[in-house]
């Protein structure tokens, strides 16, 4: 990568024009990326550093951050065995509608979010499929945590899925089928051989699963009901803050939820660069 | 037929078929079984009606027009973190991914402020006459934010792969270096500007949380589609709301195979150009 692509001069005119358009990129990205995280973290301390701790002790942040860490715990372990269940059935055996199956786990991240939450309205809402029976025996699942973890599956489903089929079809089999016929069992295959093999694109995946699942709004927002300190996670408490003029208290929700994605950025750079040949052949966009 | 050596087929793909009837499918058909309760006439009306119209045209050209612009300053993004080495080039390549790792909301309520009449670039935009903030500007702003990644992805790996010899042939034959540019490398990164572009389409077309906040949804003017489905659950019409819905999973259902129909044909018409 360091490695320079061209060892000859490069005559002045091409250097002016590299020069020009490294700094048209730079420009651009310090405008539209680095501008707007910048803003979070100014209006957050906009009025010094004790209103910031006030609002994020505020009961309703504080129950907002926990059902956000809890609808993550959920959602995202069911996806990595969902993820691992799918990406082993897709890439060790031969069957029929195998590219259908790509296509329906690649489904969610064409769907609007908005129609992901409203999905699960139709079917347990008051009026959709399964409302009057769930009604009927007191169980509520819309406007309430189920639906919010529900959506949020929906919405993360692709993600550890989609790092694991590239990476376990470019591996191939023949270290498992070397276990096996040396006499492993099912579960000491898997621990020992493929999971060794694919746990740097797994945690990859759960990294990118985790970040969507926390940050979440569109899908979320559609089941939620915004009870406040029941079913409002981080970024809908940012939501209803900012609509309520409380900025400082909006800003300083969304500042833990940017500096969420400022690790993630951080670990996933890091995994790229020490572990890039083991993530590999990841598709590009799947994010 | 040798035995499998390999265990797990059944109760591997068991769960993956069972996991994703009951997650995607299952809620799916709920969707289209709910949208024919508004009948055909329903739907026309719904489809028809002015407001209607005048959101999913904001929607779709909205996205169409982001995912352009995209494609543009993707290239020069992508170009310029894979072709030149600058100090902090690490940091600008992971920074490309922020709109991916930002949660919309976040994004959403960040761009407003910063667009708003009093805002760090509203302030200054503002005497030159373009309003961005609560206008259908402020929806592409956000657009182009939320699909900027896809472009610069895509084409990264592409680039970096891209045999600098067919260049240098080019030039030692005599080519300009816009002549190799557009000549050259241009049709060379066609099919994978094709795939970016659909990509961030695809993201932008269904757009919400970053959007709402800087559209200012006023009806008829800056108001997106997925909001629309949003006011027809608030007002407990499922039907329509379901209608709307499927009428935008068909949209990008279109653009997909579209996009995939384009890039066919560009490969095909590369492979005979050379």
């Amino acid at each position: 990568m360091t490695v320079p692509l061209r060892s000859r001069p490069v005559a002045w005119p091409r250097r002016v024009l590299h020069a020009v358009l490294i700094a048209l990129a730079l420009v651009f990205l310090l405008l539209f990326l680095v501008m707007p995280l910048a803003t979070v973290f100014v209006e957050a301390f906009r009025q010094g550093v004790a209103p910031y701790l006030d609002s994020i002790r505020q009961p309703e942040a504080l129950s907002a951050i926990k059902l956000t860490l809890l609808v993550a715990v959920l959602a995202v372990p069911l996806n990595v065995l969902f993820g691992i269940a799918a990406a082993w059935a897709m890439t060790r055996f031969q069957f029929r509608g195998k590219a259908l199956l790509g296509a329906l786990i690649d489904l969610p991240f064409s769907v609007s979010p908005v129609v992901s939450g409203l999905v699960y309205v139709l079917l347990f809402g008051a009026q959709g499929w399964f409302g009057p029976w769930l009604d009927s025996h007191g169980i509520k699942i819309i406007f309430a945590v189920p639906a919010l973890v529900l959506a949020t599956i929906f919405v993360t489903l692709p993600f550890v899925a989609r790092e694991l089929i590239p990476l376990m079809q470019a591996q191939g089999s023949e270290e498992e089928e070397a276990a096996r016929v040396l006499g492993a069992s099912a579960w000491q295959m898997f621990f020992r051989v493929t999971l060794p093999n694919i746990r740097w694109a797994l945690l990859y995946g759960v990294l990118l699963c985790n970040a969507r699942a926390m940050g979440e709004f569109g899908a979320v927002s559609v089941v939620s009901g915004h009870i406040r300190g029941l079913t409002t996670t981080m970024p809908l408490e940012v939501e209803m803050r900012y609509n309520e003029y409380e900025y400082v208290g909006a800003f300083a929700v969304a500042s833990l939820l940017a500096l969420l994605a400022l690790v993630t950025l951080a670990v996933k750079s890091l995994l790229e660069w020490r572990y890039g040949d083991e993530i590999a052949a990841h598709a590009p966009g799947g994010h | 037929m040798s035995k499998r050596v390999l265990p797990g087929f059944g109760i591997s793909l068991g769960v993956a078929l069972a996991y994703l009837g009951l997650i995607v499918l299952l809620p799916l058909a709920a969707l289209a079984w709910k949208a024919t309760g508004i009948g055909f006439e329903g739907l026309i009306r719904l489809l028809s009606a002015p407001r209607t119209l005048a959101a999913l045209r904001l929607s779709v050209g909205g996205a169409v027009v982001a995912a352009l612009i995209n494609v543009v300053i993707g290239l020069l993004v992508g170009w310029v973190l894979v072709r030149y080495r600058f100090p902090g080039r690490r940091l600008f390549d992971a920074l490309v991914d922020l709109p991916f790792a930002l949660p919309t909301a976040v994004a959403g309520i960040a761009l407003t402020t910063l667009y708003a009449p009093n805002g760090w670039l509203g302030q200054w935009l503002e005497p030159l006459g373009i309003k961005v903030a609560y206008t259908p500007l402020g929806v592409f702003v956000a657009m182009v934010f939320v699909g900027f990644p896809f472009v610069v992805r895509t084409l990264q790996p592409v680039l970096s792969s891209l045999e600098l010899d067919v260049e240098e042939a080019a030039e030692s034959l005599g080519a300009q270096r816009w002549q190799t540019f557009f000549r050259v490398i241009l049709p060379m990164l066609a099919p994978t500007l094709l795939t970016g572009f659909a990509l961030a389409l695809a993201r932008a077309v269904g757009e919400y949380g970053s959007v709402i906040f800087i559209a200012g949804n006023i009806p008829m003017h800056s108001e997106i589609a997925p909001l629309l489905i949003v006011q027809k659950l608030e007002q407990f019409d499922y039907a329509g709301a379901a209608a709307l819905g499927v009428a935008m999973l068909s949209i990008s259902f279109v653009l997909l195979v579209l996009v995939a129909f384009l890039q066919r044909w560009s490969h095909r018409w590369q492979e005979r150009a050379t």
